[in-house]
């Protein structure tokens, strides 16, 4: 499979990264070189292998519901970009 | 007194022969006469108000074991109040509001932080170029690069300008610096030590691990950084051995594998010198070796370069401008904010990952690319399943070579060919060590050890039986590598 | 040409937790902006979820309520996009496997018939924040203390053919959720959010392209938004255009649809299953305890009342459809009230006056307790039923207890048959010519001579004993 500047600048937004005209080419060259690399698992005959997320057989433990954290917001406000009221601060948002 | 194993300062601290004062300030001039660009930060208030409080607590006698022991913290492990940047100019300014797990647990046995050491930026890489803070120079061959990602933590104990450090290993960031060094690096088990307040890379992957100078360290630091953690639902709840207790017993008919397939080509041939005469030295120790075969350890390149990047382009969408950390000057709307910071505050190998991970989850090409990788992760699996039925340890190369030259890799894909030894530890979720086994020309060469889950005991026993009988784990470059101290 | 609606509701409803499905934070609402909104829930570097005990409880038993299969092993995925209130970037939700399959509930239709609707899944999922954008004229200002309240994201089948039909469901579904004591139901808090898929077709053709309705906080809107959205569809099909497969936003204010493009682009949310996480187990003897622990359900009282206290499938309807309704009604019947008359009183006088007050019955201004003691001085004969009706107005402004009242206002029964018999013979002497049309044979007249003992007594009178010695006098 191999990606063209269009998929490259679809994916670029994805997430959430900048993709300049003038970089497109480069990068799409970069991105087939490497993904040449993963072609090769579809080469593999993995039969019935069950896919393997995590590699403990383990179950999710589960947490009591109790209220257990303290109200840092001053804290943690105190280290964001741009805060007024007690509220994070984004450029408007159009809906 | 740097030549010092942590075994040894702990020694020396009850004794009275240093304070942890004295020792904590020959540590910082050593750190700050030191050119190697191994710390981002170094804590020095801190950390001599952190040696006073030990001392007073060594005095009492409430101290406990590695109490007034200086120690460098990988800048992945958040820490309290203290710069923790992950190596990224995206948390160039973010103080973390919180410990890390990890860094809890080392704080509750009064130790001390001199800093925090540099590191692949977000632990992606596997040379250290990859730091927003600049590379890390191997103190072996300042032209050399010390490995990644863990590569700061591992110039600064193998230059002895720390008695030990952290890492993390998310496909060989422990093990392949501590190789590429010359020093011993573990990586646990996977759920042995917390990953609660370690800045994620790949979360079915990372693991933190001691780095120090013997086998016999890393026991002493395991027992530290392991163990349950209410905070991290991966974390396994088991309990916690002395790694210690296992050091000395006999390895005598212990059953060591060798995969065929990490012996083949791409393996510099002094590399596979080095790591053929240790194995020669374990079968003197009485250890049985056998071949094993490990078929399907040649896919876990692309296995892991899908699965990694897939959990890593999720993991670094929080670093979004809005709560903490860069955020781009005068945005001109969301989009805006969002491009520009994540463009401006990520290097071109982390976008280069989220890239290739955000296409690979992409509508259309999970099945193809995620999936069958945790398919083969599967297989990758139950090939060291089956070779734990034949013997107790596998052993083989951790790097195909020994450090190369700061800047002569520019592709990426060599790169990641290089990780061929450590990424199917990771995939499996297995404990992994390197150790010191000894130089291919001036420079060190480790020797990878690996087990089947939760046989550290095995491991360290394995590890500090060989070290009694060598010393390559005791050659600083510092004194050069024919100086023993 | 005739069209037929097909609406599929997904309710996002609120688990009434104490703590956050992935954190210790709390979840109490109206908090200051932030304050509750921890490491976790700000997504920092670093942090970790771990899931809520009480969480899987409560869908487990939502689950079991609507007969529904439960999976086993369920598994936490990430569903990944960018938006400010969203702070790690992604949304843990589950998707390949909820821990909630295929269940089903019936509903009452206007007509009084059944029908059954399929549930097709139930998932866990964790909420987003606020984001607000009249506070600043530049900045949308946001506020994550909702980051992390535990949802239930229940889906149904497009198994409803009529706005009315998606009320009804959804009105049970929101019944039910509060019978379990999993939301609290606040639909003005958000704590119960309908999303509505809603497409047209010709009859006997497959389904039509359809458009998800966002932002519908209340049952009439949820009408409301539905029959707008079906006309509007209609309309586009009847000039030949096509329908758009689109999220739409409902506007109370205007009462129109409009379609939410920003929600729309690019939306490739690349599921996968959560690193952080692991499969949730649900054992055997869990399923058990919570099976035991489930209260009777609104189906199953309301065939009780049917079968056991001889209700009509209406009142029993009526009367399950909220929960606290059927306690309040249950703790009359409990004192040993005559079912029907209970019924009829709650239904009637007392909703009617609940309603004009906009009061919900938890806050009724007279008790149960009460409101049995009036139903027992209508059967005890103390009072009659239309003087009842007086002594409820006078108990509902507070004027007193119901014996106070019926005391201080004189308002006890006759039942003394002399009294009553002398009424009535002043009665029949005031009334000759209706006396004689009676007596030849009008004997519809009786109730005129009924009601004229009654006005003469000031309603007092026994009704019973009235009737009586009417008969007997007029014979």
């Amino acid at each position: 499979m191999s990606l063209d500047n269009k998929k490259v600048k679809e994916i670029a937004h994805l997430a959430r990264l900048n993709m300049e005209d003038s970089d497109i080419e480069q990068a799409t060259a970069e991105l087939n070189n490497i993904l040449s690399l993963m072609d090769k698992l579809g080469e593999i005959d993995t039969g019935d292998a069950e896919p393997m997320a995590h590699p403990l057989k383990m179950s999710q433990r589960l947490r009591e519901d109790k209220v257990s954290e303290d109200d840092l917001s001053e804290e943690f406000q105190a280290i964001a970009p741009k805060t007024g009221q007690g509220h994070f601060l984004v450029p408007t948002v159009i809906e | 007194m740097h030549n010092l194993t942590v075994a040894e300062l702990i020694k020396g601290l009850k004794n009275k022969d240093f304070s942890s004062l004295e020792l904590t300030q020959h540590y910082l001039d050593r750190i700050n006469n030191s050119d190697l660009n191994a710390f981002i930060s170094i804590t020095e208030d801190e950390a001599l108000s952190q040696a006073k409080e030990a001392d007073k607590k060594i005095t009492k006698g409430s101290s406990s074991i590695l109490t007034g022991i200086p120690y460098a913290h990988k800048d992945i492990f958040c820490t309290k109040g203290v710069k923790t940047s992950a190596g990224s100019k995206m948390l160039d300014s973010f103080i973390s509001p919180y410990d890390a797990s990890v860094t809890k647990k080392l704080n509750n046995e009064n130790m001390v932080m001199l800093g925090k050491t540099n590191m692949d930026e977000f632990a992606m890489g596997s040379s250290n170029e990859n730091s927003y803070f600049g590379p890390v120079q191997n103190p072996w061959d300042t032209n050399k690069v010390p490995g990644g990602s863990s590569g700061g933590s591992a110039a600064a104990v193998a230059a002895r300008l720390s008695p030990f450090a952290t890492g993390t290993d998310t496909g060989g960031s422990i093990r392949q610096p501590a190789s590429l060094c010359g020093i011993t690096g573990l990586k646990p088990t996977y759920g042995r030590i917390s990953r609660y307040g370690m800045i994620a890379y790949a979360s079915s992957l990372d693991q933190a691990g001691p780095m120090t100078q013997s086998a016999e360290d890393a026991a002493i630091i395991l027992n530290a950084m392991a163990g349950f953690d209410k905070h991290d639902s991966t974390s396994a709840n088991k309990s916690v051995p002395d790694y210690t207790q296992c050091l000395k017993n006999s390895i005598n008919g212990l059953k060591i594998g060798l995969p065929k397939e990490y012996f083949s080509e791409g393996l510099d041939s002094g590399v596979e010198k080095i790591v053929m005469q240790s194995i020669k030295e374990y079968e003197s120790m009485g250890a049985e070796i056998k071949e094993v075969s490990l078929p399907n350890s040649v896919h876990a390149i692309p296995a892991y370069y899908i699965v990694a990047p897939c959990e890593c382009s999720s993991n670094l969408s929080r670093f979004d401008g809005v709560r903490y950390g860069y955020r781009c000057k005068d945005p001109k709307d969301l989009n805006d904010l969002y491009l520009r910071s994540r463009s401006e505050g990520f290097g071109e190998e982390v976008k280069r990952r989220i890239m290739i991970g955000a296409y690979a989850l992409s509508a259309g090409y999970y099945d193809a690319y995620y999936l069958k990788a945790q398919k083969v992760r599967q297989l990758i699996s139950e090939d060291f399943k089956k070779a734990f039925k034949e013997v107790d340890l596998i052993m083989g190369p951790v790097s195909p070579t020994v450090a190369f030259d700061l800047g002569s890799v520019k592709d990426p894909v060599s790169m990641y060919l290089a990780d061929i030894y450590t990424l199917s530890v990771n995939l499996a979720g297995l404990p992994g060590m390197s150790i010191p086994a000894g130089f291919s020309g001036n420079l060190p060469v480790g020797l990878q050890l690996i087990g089947n889950h939760w046989s550290e005991e095995l491991l360290l026993n394995a590890a500090h039986q060989f070290q009694k009988r060598t010393d390559w784990h005791n050659r600083s470059p510092a004194e050069g590598q024919g100086a023993r101290r | 040409m005739t069209w037929e609606t097909v609406i599929g509701l997904e309710i996002h409803s609120q688990l009434r937790t104490q703590s956050k499905i992935f954190s210790g934070a709390s979840t109490a609402f109206g908090s200051k902006a932030n304050t509750q909104a921890c490491a976790v829930d700000l997504g920092f570097p670093g942090v970790l979820p771990v899931l809520n005990e009480e969480v899987v409880k409560m869908a487990l038993r939502f689950g079991l309520s609507v007969n529904a299969a439960i999976n086993k092993n369920s598994i936490f995925a990430r569903k990944n996009y960018f938006y400010p209130d969203l702070p790690k970037g992604y949304q843990i939700s589950q998707f390949e496997i909820p821990i909630v399959g295929e269940g089903s509930i019936e509903i009452t239709l206007e007509s009084g018939d059944n029908k059954t609707v399929g549930i097709t899944r139930a998932h866990l999922e964790e909420d987003a924040g606020k984001s607000i954008h009249d506070l600043y004229d530049d900045y949308t200002a946001i506020d994550l203390n909702r980051a992390g309240t535990p949802l239930l994201e229940i889906v149904s089948e497009p198994d409803m053919s009529s706005a009315k039909e998606a009320v009804a469901y959804a009105k049970k579904i929101h019944a039910l959720v509060q019978y379990i004591e999993i939301c609290d139901g606040n639909m003005q808090e958000g704590s119960f959010r309908c999303d509505a898929n809603v497409s047209v077709r010709k009859q006997g053709e497959g389904l039509g392209t359809r458009a998800e309705l966002k932002n519908i906080n209340s049952f009439k809107f949820l009408e409301k938004a539905i029959n707008i959205e079906v006309d509007r569809q209609i309309d586009i099909l009847e000039e030949g255009g096509s329908v758009v497969q689109e999220t739409r936003l409902y506007d109370s204010i205007k009462n129109e649809t409009r379609s939410m493009r920003s929600k729309e682009e690019a939306n490739d949310y690349r599921y996968f299953p959560d690193p952080d996480l692991l499969p949730v187990v649900i054992s055997d003897e869990l399923l058990e305890e919570i099976k035991k622990d489930l209260p009777e359900l609104p189906t199953e009282k309301k065939i009780r009342f049917i079968d056991t206290l001889g209700l009509s499938p209406y009142d029993a309807e009526v009367l399950t459809s909220q929960k606290e309704v059927a306690e309040y009604f249950e703790s009359i019947i409990k004192q040993g009230a005559d079912s029907k008359l209970s019924a009829n009183w709650v239904m009637g006088d007392l909703s009617a006056a609940l309603n004009k007050s906009q009061l919900e019955i938890v806050d009724s201004p007279i008790s149960a307790d009460e409101l049995f003691l009036l139903i027992s001085r209508i059967t005890d004969n103390t009072i009659s039923g239309k003087i009842a009706k007086d002594v409820f107005k006078l108990m509902w402004d507070g004027k007193g207890s119901v014996d106070e009242i019926i005391d201080k206002q004189g308002l006890k029964q006759m039942t003394d048959s002399g009294a009553i018999e002398s009424i009535i013979d002043d009665v029949i002497a005031n009334n000759p010519g209706q006396v004689q049309q009676f007596k030849d044979g009008n004997s519809k007249l009786l109730g005129f001579f009924v009601g004229q003992v009654m006005k003469a007594s000031q309603g007092k009178a026994n009704p019973k004993q009235v009737n009586e010695i009417l008969n007997a006098k007029l014979s």
